[in-house]
């Protein structure tokens, strides 16, 4: 019977078999092949090397040339802006996430349908929109401007790169954070109260804890995508701040494909090493919990 | 039970939400060290009562007074009352010793005494050995001990039960119920205990304030309650009764059911109509000639202890609970002693209960299980 219930179970499950098997299982491993040869399809490493290795010659502040690490220094910046990114939006989300969950719920359907709004444009269209914005003579500085506050110059520069992600990436904070907090039971709001926890107390020893699940489902979605973001930075930073999502996609246009896939192959793992710390962490937070 | 000291005072208090009454002007005084219960059926407002005092409702209009000062609008974590709530609300990310210490944590109190006290409180609540424990591993009975000892733990002047063995098997409910008896007069604290199950309420409290429609039906001693019910509803909802119009001829004699009885009731005014209660183990069953009413037994059920025969008299049916076997259809006397029968004033309850023409005991069940998921 067992057997039966098996062999069916595996029938009804085989067209997402193939589905995943087909495009999420091969072409990681087309990634990693060809991460690891070369034009002839030799087995290399020099690819994975030259992402640790290749040099570039700079001009430092003072005008003097500098040698540093191509790859290194836009991982690092890929990885500082990412996680500021990442910062921004779980202080931005969580609030919102837990003002919407107390709302009744007509006003959280219709808040929850404004957030998903954008996300229904394509996000090429949305990082032009907000270059129109933060234009020197854009829309923001006209009305700084009209308002007397005096211009400010965003494009080009970090904030500006970090505003286009927190806007495209917010949603995902918002979401999941959301989903935990619309399902946290009232009565232990309730009961934090009677054992003598004014609002603040409570939010600190009871929803945070709880809600932790979805900060870290919300922060993973945040930071993975922001990390191999590229084209935010290529219209927002007026290509200054080359990103590691910029460099794959640079080393495909420009047909180096096996460069282009260690760098991705190395940026896999080197998520999936911090995936699986944070879920650690967090799983020994919140041991037994929720 | 201190009389000398009100600990609570409800003074005029009404509410309503969006028009509906919950509660209709009710005025309740609770003394120190009181085992008080609100009784009453699904929707009749002892729950709202009971957050009113916690501090997670505000009255429409009146005032709620804690040891005689006005805490209207004092939030529920600066009240010195604590709430074992309904299921239980313990906080699934802390161990049984984490939600036992919570509210001490909160009030800053060093690290030694709230381990003095937890343990103190586990040993109370017999949960010694559980501090590490999951509180979402643990069984309902052993969540409701954790609930308590964590309401209890930082000494409030007045705990409030929200029907807390409402979600327990019957078994554990009569030690539950021991056991809270006990630890209200080891504690000396006020409790104030909701729950809609009459047994529940008389054999656990000092006091029993029956509710319903929003206001307060009477107020008495469990034995009060019970033997003098102050109309249908409360000789109703408190045991079984057989409620019958009557005429009060004059004061010791009553008319019912076409017979004239003796009773013990004084003060009603000449053949004024009212309603007589009796209980079903206070009627006697004796041969047709010797009875003061006759009537035809239409159904026996065993019932272990004794037999519950259901009566037809002149079309209204009465219960009796009797250790002697009568047979169905069999026609047979009915005798009443005078201290048996309890007069009431009329009141908007009459004629609603008391009749067991459509009497189930599958129905009287099937309602208990409806209620329990009240509010």
């Amino acid at each position: 019977m067992k057997g039966h219930r098996n062999s069916v179970t595996r029938m009804a499950l085989a067209p997402y078999s193939v589905w995943a098997l087909l495009f999420i299982l091969v072409p990681l491993v087309f990634v990693a092949y060809y991460a690891f040869t070369d034009n002839n399809m030799h087995f290399t490493l020099d690819n994975i090397t030259k992402f640790f290795t290749a040099k570039s010659t700079v001009t430092g502040d003072n005008g003097e040339t500098l040698q540093v690490r191509t790859y290194m220094v836009i991982f690092w910046r890929s990885v500082k802006l990412a996680v500021i990114s990442t910062i921004v939006c779980l202080l931005m989300g969580y609030p919102i996430a837990y003002i919407i969950a107390r709302a009744r719920p007509k006003v959280q359907k219709t808040i929850i349908t404004l957030i998903m709004i954008p996300m229904w444009m394509n996000f090429l269209i949305r990082t032009y929109a907000w270059m129109t914005i933060l234009q020197d003579t854009g829309l923001l500085n006209n009305l700084l401007a009209n308002l007397h506050l005096g211009r400010m110059h965003i494009i080009g520069t970090e904030s500006a790169v970090v505003i286009g992600m927190v806007y495209d990436y917010l949603p995902y904070m918002i979401l999941p954070i959301y989903s935990i907090m619309a399902k946290l039971d009232t009565r232990l709001l309730e009961a934090a109260h009677d054992l003598g926890c004014n609002n603040i107390s409570t939010l600190r020893r009871v929803v945070f804890p709880l809600s932790l699940p979805g900060v870290v489902s919300g922060v993973t979605m945040v930071l993975i995508p922001s990390i191999s973001t590229f084209y935010i930075s290529q219209k927002l930073g007026n290509g200054k701040f080359f990103l590691i999502g910029d460099a794959i996609e640079g080393q495909y246009v420009a047909n180096n494909l096996h460069f282009a896939a260690a760098i991705a192959f190395i940026l896999m793992v080197i998520l999936l090493i911090a995936m699986a710390l944070m879920k650690r962490y967090t799983d020994s937070r919140v041991a037994g919990g929720v | 039970m201190d009389k000398n000291k009100k600990i609570i005072e409800l003074k005029n208090i009404s509410k309503s939400y969006d028009g509906v009454t919950v509660l209709d002007n009710i005025q309740l005084h609770i003394y120190d060290n009181e085992f008080l219960t609100l009784l009453g059926p699904s929707g009749c407002g002892k729950t709202t009562t009971l957050r009113m005092i916690g501090g997670f409702e505000t009255p429409d209009t009146g005032d709620v007074l804690f040891l005689g000062e006005r805490i209207n609008d004092l939030p529920a974590h600066k009240r010195n009352v604590n709430t074992v709530f309904q299921r239980y609300a313990l906080f699934p990310h802390l161990n049984v010793f984490d939600n036992v210490a919570f509210p001490l944590k909160e009030k800053k109190v060093p690290r030694e005494e709230i381990e003095e006290k937890v343990t103190e409180m586990l040993k109370l609540v017999k949960l010694t050995g559980f501090e590490k424990r999951n509180v979402t591993n643990l069984s309902g009975g052993q969540q409701q001990r954790v609930a308590i000892a964590r309401a209890l733990v930082s000494r409030p002047q007045v705990l409030l039960l929200d029907e807390p063995l409402g979600a327990l098997d019957l078994k554990l409910r009569k030690d539950m119920q021991q056991e809270l008896k006990s630890i209200q007069k080891a504690t000396g604290i006020t409790f104030i205990f909701v729950t809609h199950d009459q047994e529940e309420a008389l054999s656990m409290s000092d006091t029993i304030v029956v509710m319903s429609d929003g206001r307060i039906q009477q107020i008495g001693t469990p034995t009060d309650i019970y033997n003098e019910p102050k109309n249908a509803f409360v000789a109703d909802f408190i045991g079984e009764s057989n409620i019958v119009d009557g005429i009060m001829r004059e004061d010791f004699k009553v008319t019912f059911s076409g017979h004239t009885f003796e009773c013990v009731d004084k003060g009603f005014a000449k053949n004024e109509p009212v309603d007589v209660v009796v209980r079903p183990e206070d009627v006697d069953i004796v041969p047709l000639e010797k009875g003061m009413l006759q009537g035809l037994i239409t159904s026996v059920t065993f019932m272990g202890v004794h037999y519950e025969i259901i009566v037809d008299i002149n079309g209204f049916k009465w219960m009796i609970q009797t250790t002697d076997f009568a047979a169905e259809g069999e026609k047979v006397g009915i005798f009443i002693e005078p201290d048996a029968i309890h007069i009431m004033k009329k009141s908007e309850y009459s004629g609603m209960f008391g009749d067991y023409s459509s009497y189930s005991m599958e129905m009287d069940e099937l309602s208990v299980v409806e209620s329990e998921d009240e509010e």
